[in-house]
Order: C-alpha cells, then sequence, then structure tokens
C-alpha cells in the first residue's frame, strides 16, 4: 500500500471515528426555502418530469393536520433519492431521503400541513428527477373525543 | 434527555422458490419537532440513518415539518432473520438516539 | 377559507348524500393510516418501564398489582373493567384501581400519586402512561366488565342516571351533547352512547393518543373534561360518579373486541 493510500485511508478513519454530530450534513439552504421552487432548486432539483410510476398512497382528507400520513413507494428503476414537498407549508421541503443499496425506495411519514394543499414527490433516478402530486385535505375538530 | 424509541423489523414476502422478499421497518421516535410558528426555540430532527449490519443503508435529511413524535417506515430489500437493523437521529440542538433490533 | 375546504363542511351537512358517504369513507381511511404508525406504542413502552420501577415509601414497583385477574396478571385486565374489587369494596375502573395499588402495595398517598394525574405533551402523568400500557395488554379481547355483583349494577344504574341528570348552571346532562343520533361539535362526532352500537366503537378505542396535541387522553380524563365543559364541579379523580359513567358506557358497549389504545383527533 503506498503512502498516500496510506494517509488516505488514515484520514478516512479519523474522520469515521467522528461522533455523528459532525458528520451529518443538512441542506439548511434548502429546507430554509419559502417556496417549492426555491425548496426544490436547493435539492438541485430543476424540471422533474411528471411520472405516474411514483405512488404516493394518503388520506384524501386529513381529519387534523398535525398529523398527516403518506406513503411513498417509486417504481421507478434506480430510485436513489426521494424528496416530499409540502406546497403550502412556510418551509416547502418536508423530507428528503437517500437510499443506499440494499434500501428500497419506500417511506411512510407522517407530515404537518396548516391547510389542503398539494403533496408533490420528487424522485431522482439515473440522474434525472420526476415528481408527482397528490392534494390533501386538511380539516379542523371540535372538542371532545 | 432523549426520549424513548420504539423499533420492529419483519420479513415479509418472499417464498420458498426464494423469491426475495423484503426487511419492513417500523420505528417510533419520541420528539417535540417544535416548529418556528410555536414560539418555541426551534428543536426538531434533522438526521435520520438506518444501518443494516452495521452499514448505513438510509440516510434521511427531515425538517420541522415532521409531526411530532415521528414515526416511519422503510424498507429493505430480502433480508434474513437476525440481521441488525439501527436507526438513530440527531437533531438540530445536538441531540440524539438510536435503537437496535434484530429483524423477527 | 378555501373552496376544498368550504366544499368537505358542505358534504358534511348533508349527510345522506353521496359525496358525505365518500367524505366519511376518506376519514376512515385517515385514520386508519394514522393507527398504522402511531405514536401511541410511545406511552405504552413508558408505561412499562413505571408499571416496573420501585416507588413510594415500600419502594415496590406495581407488577404485583391485582387488576381483577390475579396479582400482576396484565393479559385481559383491561378487558374486565371496571369491576366490584372486594379489598375496596367498591367498583373500580383502571385509573381508580392504579391509584389504589399504588396506595396499597407502593404505600403513596392519595395526595401524592394524583398530584399530576393528566399530563400534557412534554410530559404525560403516570396514569396515561399505565392506562397505555395496562390497557395494549387487553388488545384483541372481548371487553367483559363486571355486571354480576349488587354493586356493579348500582353502579351501572347510577352511571345511568348521571348520563341524562341536567344540572349546573348551564342545566347540562350527558345527553345535552350526546343525547341523539349524528349530532357533532364541528367536525367531531357526538356518539349516543346509550345505544351500543355507539358505545362499542368507543370502548373499543379508549385510552388513546391525541393527534391535536401530542398528549394521551384517559377515561377518568374524559369524563373531568366533560364535566368542566358543562360548567360542573371538577370531579374528584376516580369518583364513584366518574367510575359509575365509565362502568355504565363500558357495560352498554360490551362484547367489542378491543383495539388497543386508540387515536383520536
Amino acid at each position: 500500500m503506498n503512502r498516500l493510500r496510506r494517509a488516505l485511508l488514515g484520514a478516512l478513519a479519523a474522520l469515521l471515528a467522528k461522533p455523528l454530530a459532525s458528520l451529518a450534513a443538512w441542506n439548511e439552504s434548502a429546507f430554509g426555502a419559502k417556496t417549492p421552487q426555491d425548496a426544490l432548486k436547493g435539492i438541485g432539483v430543476a424540471n422533474p418530469a411528471p411520472s405516474k410510476e411514483i405512488v404516493i398512497d394518503a388520506p384524501q382528507i386529513a381529519e387534523n393536520g398535525a398529523v398527516v400520513p403518506i406513503e411513498i413507494t417509486s417504481n421507478i428503476p434506480g430510485t436513489s433519492s426521494i424528496a416530499v414537498v409540502l406546497e403550502k407549508n412556510p418551509f416547502p421541503l418536508a423530507a428528503k431521503f437517500d437510499f443506499g443499496e440494499g434500501a428500497l425506495p419506500y417511506v411512510k411519514l407522517n407530515v404537518k400541513m396548516a391547510e389542503t394543499a398539494d403533496v408533490r414527490v420528487v424522485a431522482a433516478a439515473g440522474g434525472r428527477h420526476y415528481s408527482a402530486t397528490r392534494e390533501i385535505k386538511v380539516t379542523i375538530g371540535g372538542c371532545g373525543g | 434527555m432523549a426520549g424513548p424509541m420504539k423499533i420492529r423489523a419483519t420479513l415479509a414476502g418472499g417464498n420458498t422458490a426464494g423469491a426475495a422478499g423484503t426487511t419492513e421497518i417500523r420505528v417510533l421516535m419520541s420528539h417535540p419537532m417544535t416548529t418556528a410558528q410555536s414560539g418555541q426555540p426551534l428543536h426538531f430532527i434533522q438526521n435520520v440513518t438506518v444501518k443494516l449490519n452495521g452499514r448505513a443503508v438510509i440516510e434521511a435529511e427531515v425538517s420541522q415539518a415532521v409531526s411530532r413524535n415521528p414515526v416511519f417506515s422503510f424498507r429493505l430489500k430480502g433480508g434474513a432473520k437476525g440481521d441488525r437493523i439501527e436507526v438513530a437521529w440527531l437533531d438540530n440542538q445536538g441531540e440524539s438516539n438510536r435503537i437496535e433490533t434484530a429483524v423477527a | 377559507m378555501n373552496r376544498a375546504f368550504a366544499g368537505v363542511l358542505l358534504s358534511l351537512a348533508f349527510c345522506a348524500s353521496a359525496a358525505a358517504q365518500d367524505v366519511k369513507k376518506e376519514i376512515e381511511r385517515y385514520r386508519e393510516m394514522v393507527s398504522e404508525g402511531s405514536p401511541a406504542e410511545l406511552f405504552e413502552l413508558e408505561g412499562e418501564t413505571l408499571w416496573k420501577k420501585a416507588q413510594g415509601p415500600q419502594q415496590v414497583s406495581l407488577e404485583k398489582c391485582d387488576l381483577g385477574l390475579g396479582p400482576g396478571i396484565l393479559k385481559g385486565a383491561y378487558a374486565a373493567l371496571p369491576r366490584y374489587f372486594k379489598d375496596a369494596d367498591r367498583v373500580m375502573d383502571l385509573e381508580t384501581r392504579l391509584l389504589h395499588c399504588m396506595m396499597t402495595l407502593q404505600g403513596r398517598s392519595r395526595e401524592e400519586a394524583t398530584r399530576r394525574v393528566f399530563g400534557n405533551a412534554d410530559r404525560p402523568s403516570e396514569m396515561e402512561s399505565l392506562s397505555a400500557y395496562v390497557a395494549a395488554q387487553s388488545r384483541g379481547m372481548k371487553m367483559v366488565p363486571g355486571e354480576s355483583h349488587p354493586k356493579e349494577r348500582a353502579a351501572y344504574e347510577l352511571g345511568r342516571a348521571l348520563y341524562f341528570r341536567r344540572a349546573g348552571s348551564w342545566d347540562f346532562a350527558c345527553t345535552s351533547c350526546h343525547g341523539e343520533e349524528g349530532k357533532r361539535i364541528r367536525l367531531q362526532e357526538l356518539p349516543m352512547l346509550i345505544k351500543p352500537e355507539n358505545a362499542r366503537s368507543v370502548v373499543a378505542s379508549w385510552p388513546a393518543y391525541r393527534i391535536s396535541t401530542s398528549g394521551f387522553i384517559t377515561m377518568q380524563w374524559r369524563m373531568n373534561n366533560c364535566y368542566q365543559q358543562m360548567r360542573m364541579p371538577e370531579p374528584a379523580f376516580g369518583s364513584d360518579a366518574t367510575v359509575a359513567l365509565i362502568h355504565f358506557i363500558t357495560v352498554t358497549g360490551k362484547g367489542e373486541v378491543y383495539r388497543g389504545p386508540g387515536n383520536k383527533r
């Protein structure tokens, strides 16, 4: 093993030994974006092609916007990531999932929605981007229950 | 102090002919996921990592738009009983927690 | 509000219309999806820790608490409550019985054990977490509250009488809100609990995780809160009145398979 390679491996080992806190990246500008367009730009998405291969399973009506369950499956071969954008939220980018070897491009999560709006899911596969949207209505509740 | 977590990892699908099934993971996290709207200091999970037998297979960046006490479901290709699944989270205030389970 | 929301409200106003049926179906789908991934289990976990924790002057856990089926027997215990307990000579519901064990097994005073019976999202109360844990152990079992003992029958009659009894500055009774079929407050349904079919789904889904507050709510809390909303004095925790009402509702809904801690809006 040559000296450079050893040095690089050593540096890598030292980096991996650091606590999670200093390693984890978080896309501050994308998550801080106030419009869906800026949010998508922040994660490097320009003009995603609409795709029916992205399945968004969510109730049409959410009784309480504090918890809106959304189940996403991408049937696009080679999907490497899925991003969830809540179009009318103050900060539209809700989450981004990167799938490595062995993971399926699937996720179910609960999100907060203030009002009836479109949920946009963007999948990245083979260097290209695809998207699908689904409208979810948000109601309010009364007392009791 | 990080709140409790709960995880369940099970095998689904697959058959005796050797067709691969999936590993279904459901993880619950106790966390306020406080938003900017609340007027309280922002406190929400930013990163979630899912590891299979010590190797990261899913890396997620999440935000205050995720509901309080987040619940996530993930799926892995194939899998076997006894596989080690670990889910760890890290929040914007530097707090973290992790939980591990064996696939049942 | 926007068009879509107004449309939802309009559909709900005309209960018989096809649109309203679709709305109902979609809300059912929402509830189903939420329950498939609900934080309620986190409260069950917390409850398990508390059940096993040594506390009070006696420094013992609740693991020998007799919830009706014998000391420490959890499976099916919640499904058999409320019931008459000889050692206390009264009918008790889950929370009253937990309090009894805290006092008799752990040596805790009533004052200390009930200092904070209703918690919040940041810090659930002991009662809430314990209720979640104990109730979860009856998941999948039929609700069979006690009916044979004279005091159980008396509690049922008292509960039924209280359900109809108008009192307080507003002259309210349970029937003021829960007296007719098909009533609701905004979009919250108000089940008419005298009818078994309505009581059954209620009985099968309490205690519960409350989505709007991210907290956990119990039947004692529900009774307490209803009395407050009716502008009546706050009932004492585990009082005869609250236990009687809970018993009445549970007996009316008996036979239903308990689904485990539920999820409420």
